[in-house]
């Protein structure tokens, strides 16, 4: 949680968010810029890294004033079955090869056959910021958010710790952190459990120009940022020309990271410890594509209840008109 | 609506109630599901109703109810000026349930738009719209509990 905001400024978070958002779309360096306000995407190229977790340290010491302070104790949570999740401790906030609400990027091992030979592969792992976000999208409380620039955020202001945005997220990507948040002020012991934590790709620095920390701070290159469309098309360049596989491209709809590896994803995939806090590589399907599909025919639902009403009343008028010239 | 209508000559009259009291509850139950509740407090536990902590199938089961009620909410609408308002207007009770399930359709709509790939609503305005649709649906509830307890039915005799 920031420091220099009160979680009890419900409102005022709100309107600082709001602004956050105004100011996302202040231009980005030349190498960052979309001209047509496109959605900003990142490529990471599997093959440049080397592990060193320059990234993952950049993550945390730009992010650190966004990481969550909890109020000791804890409240008496009902029913029990609610369990507290703390990584507060000096041990949990140490926590380095997963994600948690202190550890908003991690650094995947993989050991993998390349023509014959063992190699092992390294990759960061974050939010993928998705292009249509299950964790947005289904927020009870709009607390997680898209921005027009393409990041995913959750404010920590106004969330509650539910962990739905977890649940429904496909790579299961924020973390939770009790003792914080707006569920203090309201029922600590009867709802919520906290706040939900996860990779923001900074979006303070990108509203003032600066790329993510994790980019800047890559010793190798690793991580590029730009427009979607020409991240795409510098990944299909890639395949093309050096044979390379593309993940987050389709994945859910579409993702804001792509992911670039001399091996398939299956292989990687196999080849990586998966778990709470670390995510996978499978395939996965867009996971808002049934709320698209029944939003159109919500769009037609009108009509067909205009339709069968005048159909009611031609067949009540017609039934009418027969009774009249019985009669008659 | 009402058990007042005398006509049997308008069959909406006896089925719309249950039709409505139905999909209501459906919206209601599977709107409440958007909330993490029903697993916490051991609803879902309950044989049959695990679909409940299932945020995909309420949500999907949601969006379905909104289709029906869509059609319905018109058909009704259209019946209603077609052939039912010969005998009979809508009450005060009536137009302050109207008036609160119009601010639902409204918010839920937006809500549907956000929802859509390529729209993005400023964070503000989505936070105010999901507080909104669940506030004003609270709202119905109170007034749909008062209503039937102090028996005020949607249609009165002209």
């Amino acid at each position: 949680m920031g420091i220099n905001i009160s979680r009890r400024s419900f409102l005022k978070g709100s309107l600082a968010t709001a602004c956050a958002t105004c100011a996302s779309q202040v231009p980005l360096p030349a190498s960052a810029q979309s001209s047509t306000g496109e959605e900003l995407a990142t490529l990471i190229d599997i093959r440049r890294c080397v592990g060193c977790e320059a990234c993952v340290e950049a993550c945390r010491d730009a992010n650190y004033e966004k990481h969550p302070a909890p109020e000791r104790p804890f409240p008496k949570m009902y029913p029990n079955r609610v369990k507290v999740a703390d990584w507060s401790d000096e041990e949990g906030r140490e926590v380095r090869d997963r994600l948690t609400p202190y550890n908003w990027l991690t650094i995947q091992w993989a050991t993998v056959d390349i023509d014959g030979e063992e190699v092992d592969l390294s990759f960061p792992r974050r939010c993928m910021h998705c292009q249509n976000p299950p964790c947005a999208d289904l927020c009870p409380w709009g607390a997680a958010r898209k921005l027009k620039n393409g990041i995913t955020l959750i404010h920590p202001d106004i969330c509650l710790g539910g962990r739905k945005c977890q649940v429904v997220c496909p790579w299961d990507i924020p973390q939770r952190q009790t003792g914080v948040g707006l569920y203090l002020d309201i029922l600590p012991s009867l709802a919520g459990n906290g706040v939900m934590f996860k990779c923001d790709r900074c979006y303070n620095r990108i509203a003032e120009g600066e790329p993510p920390a994790c980019i800047e701070a890559c010793p190798e290159d690793v991580q590029i940022i730009g427009p979607r469309k020409e991240i795409v098309a510098e990944a299909h360049r890639l395949e093309k020309e050096e044979g390379v596989y593309i993940y987050g491209e389709t994945e859910n709809g579409g993702t804001n990271t792509l992911y670039v590896s001399p091996v398939p994803f299956e292989t990687l995939n196999q080849a990586i410890d998966k778990g709470p806090g670390r995510p996978h590589f499978d395939k996965v399907e867009d996971q808002m594509a049934h709320a698209d599909n029944l939003a159109t025919a919500m769009a037609i639902a009108p009509f067909a209840g205009l339709a069968a009403a005048a159909a009611r009343i031609y067949k009540a008028a017609k039934k009418s008109r027969g009774t009249t010239g019985d009669a008659s | 609506m009402t058990d007042r209508v005398q006509s049997g000559t308008i069959v909406e009259v006896k089925y719309f109630k249950p039709v409505y009291l139905f999909l209501l509850f459906s919206m209601g139950l599977t709107g409440f599901g958007q909330m993490p509740i029903f697993k916490r407090y051991y609803i879902a536990d309950i044989p049959g109703l695990g679909w409940l902590a299932d945020y995909y199938a309420t949500h999907y089961i949601h969006y379905l109810g909104a289709v029906v009620l869509f059609a319905f909410f018109v058909y009704a609408a259209g019946v209603y000026f077609g052939l039912i308002r010969r005998h009979f207007q809508l009450s005060t009770a009536a137009y302050i349930r109207i008036a609160l399930l119009g601010v639902i359709a409204l918010t839920g709509i937006f809500r549907v738009l956000k929802n859509l790939p390529e729209v993005v609503f400023s964070p503000l305005f989505t936070m105010v719209i999901d507080i909104s649709h669940l506030g004003f649906m609270m709202l119905l509830m109170f007034f749909g509990i008062g209503f039937m307890i102090w028996k005020k039915p949607w249609l009165v005799k002209r």
